[in-house]
């Protein structure tokens, strides 16, 4: 068990062109799930991997347990690492995919078959160890790599979107697995993905990343609840978070928060909504619209209810109450404190 | 319908019409010497004489007798497996050095392709005044730093021995290229997440590459391996141009032997003999190459 901390981390791969991962500061919990999200290319993988020792940062250091591991190779810093490809070694058995970590590291060799199968165990493989990975399906291949990770009980735990190469219905019990087993484990766990529901149904806390820079840490209700600015707004959240300029102000507002004016009584916000389009998701109805009198342009604003009788081209009153809103600097697009919101 | 089948037919016409430059070369150029050859080994022909009665095994059991023959098989088993586990081990270590980027690396990985591109004729005759008896440079350093006697250096191509060692170097030097080449290809399709996940499970650089790289590029050094090999059993040039087989025969392979026997010594029928008699065991060659290539293929 282990806290893991970058201080400046900082990572230019061309000098003179903008680094994948600029000035990252953070600090994990003891046994936490920290999980790093953002769009591809923000440098979530780039962190990871100078975490792990993949990656020599450019500048800023890297802890482990307290230590400065900057100088330390992979196999120095007692890490486990899930790639996104798996990346297990197709020559040999599932069996010896677990161990290798084992031999690798030099445990004596009678504890092997306990360690492997204690794992195998731990993620119900234990029937595939004399495979070849070539004849296991995604998922099992997905376990063995994580199986894998495992068996040598690592102070730090990183999974490198270990999920996206599932489908879709496979990655949702997999996911709710990783989270179970992380739990019984408890190893601090770094975890990399552009998933925002992986994000905010498997992390203790986000770290959400753009273009290399931490954009906000928190728990997945503080990040979505109370985004650190607009990029995190719209990042997370499907549909996003509707952003409407009134002039001093970016006012942000969840697409569940823009309900029929009848809804919200104390409402801070109001405006006509012209129907451009409604779609119906089962539990629920998308309704897109844009608000009448051009005063957003021709912004559609997004709103999400659990039952609605709209037709398309109506205009119908919708409201956002006073605590939803969340107001935004108009300059640095950070947030800015609340206030009276007037929209002509 | 009869659209169809005649645009297949005349599909397989093409088929055929593109083929056939490269059976042709294969039969004319390749089919017939070899042919001829089989005929030859089973008659009593020599240049200048048009005899060809068939004699059976008579010239295998004549050239089995011959203490010349048995020596250059022998060499050539020698000849063969020294180089080419010398081209195995030092192409991989070469192309392990030129896989990762470094400044010069192209300026490095042309020197090595020169072996190969240079004519072998020329190498080796390079090679020969490298390792001349009197002019050799390398006898010069040697004794310059006072390694060996101005009056006691080695004979690098006069001595038994050593003209076996110089000839197997020679040849290792001139096949190198072709394998590094072949396993820096097999290298560079190697995922690179694999070595680091390696790296992260705590193997170190000699587990990395004994229980994952070289594992995992096993088609490719047996494709390098089996080529190799058949370059090696059917090649003269090195042995022809730099010893002519000696001294005493003692660098003599088959293929320099057949050529000696046959084509200088006029003895068409036993140089015929000579040169055929690896045939079987090239063919097992081949036939585990066209194997592994395939198996290459597959994964």
């Amino acid at each position: 068990m282990a806290i893991v901390e970058t201080r400046a981390v900082t990572k230019v791969f061309k000098a003179g062109t903008l680094g994948a991962v600029n000035d990252v500061d953070l600090v994990t919990e003891d046994g936490e799930f920290l999980v790093f999200l953002g769009p591809s290319g923000s440098g979530k993988t780039t962190l990871l991997r100078m975490i792990a020792g993949l990656e020599v940062p450019t500048s800023g250091d890297v802890l482990i347990g307290g230590e400065v591991v900057n100088d330390l190779s992979p196999r120095e810093r007692r890490i486990a690492m899930v790639f996104q490809s798996y990346a297990l070694y197709p020559h040999l058995t599932v069996y010896k995919n677990i161990a290798f970590p084992l031999r690798a590291q030099r445990v004596p060799k009678d504890q092997h078959r306990k360690k492997v199968e204690w794992a195998a165990g731990l993620l119900g493989i234990g029937a595939l160890l004399d495979r070849k990975p070539r004849e296991l399906s995604g998922g099992e291949r997905q376990r063995v790599a994580v199986a894998r990770a495992i068996v040598r009980e690592p102070s730090v735990f990183l999974l490198d979107e270990p999920l996206s190469n599932l489908d879709a219905k496979l990655r949702a019990s997999a996911r709710a697995e990783l989270e179970q087993f992380h739990r019984r484990v408890g190893t601090t766990t770094i975890y990399v993905t552009h998933d925002q529901v992986e994000a905010m149904a498997m992390g203790d806390r986000i770290v959400v990343l753009n273009q290399g820079v931490v954009r906000q840490i928190g728990t997945p209700k503080q990040v979505y609840d109370d985004p650190a600015d607009t990029f995190v707004a719209t990042f997370l959240g499907s549909p996003p978070m509707n952003l409407i300029d009134t002039g001093e102000v970016i006012v942000g507002f969840r697409p569940e928060h823009l309900v029929p004016a009848a809804l919200a009584p104390s409402a801070a916000l109001k405006f006509n909504l012209k129907i451009h389009n409604v779609e119906y998701l089962g539990s629920e109805w998308i309704v897109y619209g844009v608000p009448e009198g051009d005063r957003a342009g021709d912004k559609i604003v997004i709103s999400r209810v659990p039952s609605i009788d709209l037709k398309i081209g109506t205009n119908h009153e919708f409201a956002v109450a006073e605590p939803h809103l969340r107001l935004f600097d108009k300059a640095t697009e950070k947030r800015a404190p609340a206030r009276p919101v007037s929209w002509p | 319908m009869a659209v169809t089948r005649r645009a297949r037919s005349s599909g397989f016409g093409l088929g055929i019409a593109m083929i056939l430059p490269a059976v042709l070369y294969v039969l004319l150029l390749v089919g017939v010497p070899f042919g001829m050859a089989f005929f030859y080994a089973f008659s009593d022909a020599r240049i200048g004489s048009g005899g060809d009665h068939f004699v059976g095994f008579d010239n295998f059991a004549s050239i089995l007798d011959s203490p010349s023959f048995r020596t250059a098989l022998k060499n050539s088993f020698i000849f063969t497996i020294a180089s080419q586990l010398l081209v195995l081990v030092g192409s991989t270590a070469l192309a392990l050095a030129l896989k990762d980027k470094f400044r010069g690396r192209g300026l490095v990985r042309f020197l090595i392709m020169l072996p190969w591109v240079a004519p072998i004729s020329l190498g080796a005759i390079a090679w020969k005044w490298i390792l001349d008896s009197i002019y050799s440079v390398i006898n010069w350093v040697l004794i310059a730093v006072h390694l060996v006697k101005p009056f006691d250096k080695p004979m690098w191509l006069g001595t038994p021995k050593l003209a076996m060692i110089s000839v197997i170097v020679v040849h290792t030097w001139r096949l190198l290229p072709f394998s590094t080449v072949i396993i820096l290809a097999g290298l560079t399709a190697l995922p690179r997440d694999i070595p680091e996940a390696a790296a992260v499970d705590g193997a170190g650089f000699w587990r990395t590459l004994f229980e994952i790289t070289l594992p995992m590029l096993r088609p490719i050094l047996n494709v390098a391996m089996l080529f190799g090999i058949v370059f090696t059993f059917t090649d003269m040039i090195v042995v022809y141009v730099m010893t002519a087989g000696g001294p005493y025969d003692s660098t003599q392979v088959l293929p320099s032997l057949a050529f000696f026997t046959g084509i200088q010594g006029s003895d068409l029928a036993a140089g015929a003999a000579i040169s055929i008699f690896l045939v079987p065991l090239l063919v097992i060659v081949a036939y585990f190459m066209l194997r592994v290539a395939h198996r290459a293929e597959v994964t």
